[in-house]
């Protein structure tokens, strides 16, 4: 990768250590990418927030930096891992919430907006067709590339946070016009955001960069974050295109077997003790429909949701915040399913939920074993 | 060998597997024990091991546990993949762990247990010992 003369100088530590790493990031980034120079960027979205992922070397690395680095354009933050309105309800310890708020703290002194939320696409507003970020959160990257005509890598936590601190990324194929190599053609018929999850976490796995996907009908917001979700957890491919792309193309069916396979893998109990929804986080839209489905009923079990902070308070304007919470829904900001510290294996054995991202994650990372319904079957089978 | 990644040199015992390697909830960032019972590592350490796997997979955050692993002395010597991924780029980066690609073939030749070398410097950055 050619770097600028001023760019050569940060490398060289000229410019002090914070930009010596973010260029050492970079230059690893852009080798691995194959790019050839930097590009600026517009917005970055940051990963590596929860102190249940990144732990204490995480802590210390960020309060360390914390002290000299501050963003250069507009950085966003993925969720963390309780919400600071209800945090005492939960058996979290001191020490938790201590690194959890030392870490809140880093990032705000480095000048990020602490949106605490993994769906940047969904609650800001999105910048002109073409534009430059750099999104880590997988689903996010995966988003902005397939449905808000954005350009980024699958930003790993650091290249995110070295794109924030210098306002540059490599131009890699991703950000350039890429063409997938392989096709997958939608096999399954009624497909619900389970299925699409299911799909996603298949093209994950199959793919390289990109890929293309043929014989999808019309998808609600939904059944697209499920996708995405799915897509982001298994590989490092960060892009659909819809359709059946060139004709040379290689081809590959997602049809029953290949979704029995994936269901197979992250279903592992035939009920759950509590239910969660959100990962990635649900935005007003399914809120609202939400609500409108639980209309009269009510949880049998516990219901925690997660969603962001801005989507709560609208939710709570319009009414609907008391609506769920009156069919015994746990509404809860700032955090998300994916990677929470608030379900745990002494507690919980097991976890209903219509998330391919959640399951998977709950089940390696938090020890629980996962019952997988969509979300039509959960208020059919889960409420009364 | 393909490309440096991240340079630097190190001795040790290949550990190898055939799958992608999802760092985040599935590597303990203590130990370094494998914690996914799908995958071909489950429960073994990837401690002290020069790691030979075909990329990373998966969450942006599995930098910080490459990191995570590294500062709690429980990271492999060096990793070696097929695929350049962002996660392992720049977790190695950070974190100074020696990071190579190489070929298909190159990738096929390695074996569990071998001894190998890396110098990331040398004119044959590769070598088996055994």
């Amino acid at each position: 990768m050619e770097l600028t003369r001023e760019e050569e100088s940060a490398l060289k530590g000229e410019q002090g250590e914070i930009m010596q790493m973010a260029y050492r990031i970079l230059v690893a980034t852009g080798e691995a990418t194959d790019a050839e120079k930097l590009v600026p960027i517009e917005w970055a979205h940051l990963s590596g927030v929860n102190y249940n992922t990144i732990g204490d070397a995480g802590e210390e690395f960020l309060s360390s930096i914390s002290k000299d680095a501050r963003v250069k354009v507009k950085t966003t933050l993925n969720p963390m891992g309780f919400d600071f309105d209800s945090v005492s309800n939960y058996n979290l310890d001191e020490n938790f919430i201590a690194k959890q708020l030392s870490i809140k703290n880093s990032y705000e002194t480095m000048g990020v907006t602490p949106s605490f939320s993994c769906i940047p696409y969904e609650i800001f507003d999105n910048p002109k067709e073409g534009t430059q970020v750099a999104f880590a959160e997988s689903n996010a990257a995966i988003h902005a590339n397939s449905y808000d005509n954005l350009k980024t890598n699958k930003e790993s936590a650091f290249s995110a946070l070295a794109s924030a601190l210098t306002g540059k990324s490599p131009y890699s194929s991703l950000r350039k016009e890429d063409s997938p190599n392989l096709t997958i053609r939608m096999k399954v018929d009624n497909p619900n955001e389970l299925t699409y999850g299911m799909l996603g976490f298949f093209a994950g796995k199959v793919g390289d960069t990109s890929v293309n996907i043929s014989g999808l009908g019309p998808m609600d917001n939904r059944q697209c974050k499920a996708m995405c979700g799915g897509m982001g957890t298994s590989g490092t491919c960060a892009k659909f295109q819809f359709g059946d792309g060139e004709p040379g193309c290689e081809k590959v069916d997602f049809d029953e077997k290949e979704m029995q396979n994936v269901h197979d893998e992250l279903n592992t109990a035939e009920k759950g003790d509590l239910i969660t929804l959100g990962s990635p986080q649900l935005g007003l839209e399914e809120i609202s429909d939400l609500t409108s489905k639980l209309k009269g009923r009510s949880f049998k079990k516990r219901c925690m949701i997660f969603c962001p902070r801005s989507v709560k308070e609208q939710a709570r304007k319009i009414g609907y915040t008391n609506e769920l919470e009156r069919a015994g829904c746990e509404i809860l900001s700032d955090c998300c399913t994916c990677l929470t510290p608030l379900i745990n294996k002494e507690e919980v054995d097991a976890v209903t939920t219509n998330s391919i991202k959640g399951a998977f994650y709950l089940k390696n990372s938090n020890g629980v074993d996962v019952n997988l319904k969509s979300l039509s079957e959960i208020v059919e089978d889960e409420t009364s | 060998m393909k490309k440096i990644l991240v340079k630097g040199k190190a001795q040790g015992i290949i550990l190898k597997s055939d799958m992608p390697i999802n760092f985040l909830g599935t590597v303990d960032k203590k130990t370094g024990i494998i914690s996914d019972k799908n995958h071909e590592l489950f429960e073994k350490s990837i401690k002290d091991s020069i790691l030979v796997f075909p990329s990373g997979v998966g969450s942006s955050v599995g930098a910080y546990t490459i990191y995570s692993i590294k500062s709690n002395e429980a990271s492999p010597r060096a990793m070696i993949c097929q695929k350049a991924d962002l996660t392992v780029a720049t977790g190695c980066a950070l974190a100074n762990i020696p990071l190579v690609t190489v070929t298909e073939d190159e990738f096929s030749y390695f074996k569990n247990g071998q001894k190998i070398s890396l110098d990331t410097g040398a004119k044959n950055p590769i070598s088996i010992n055994d």
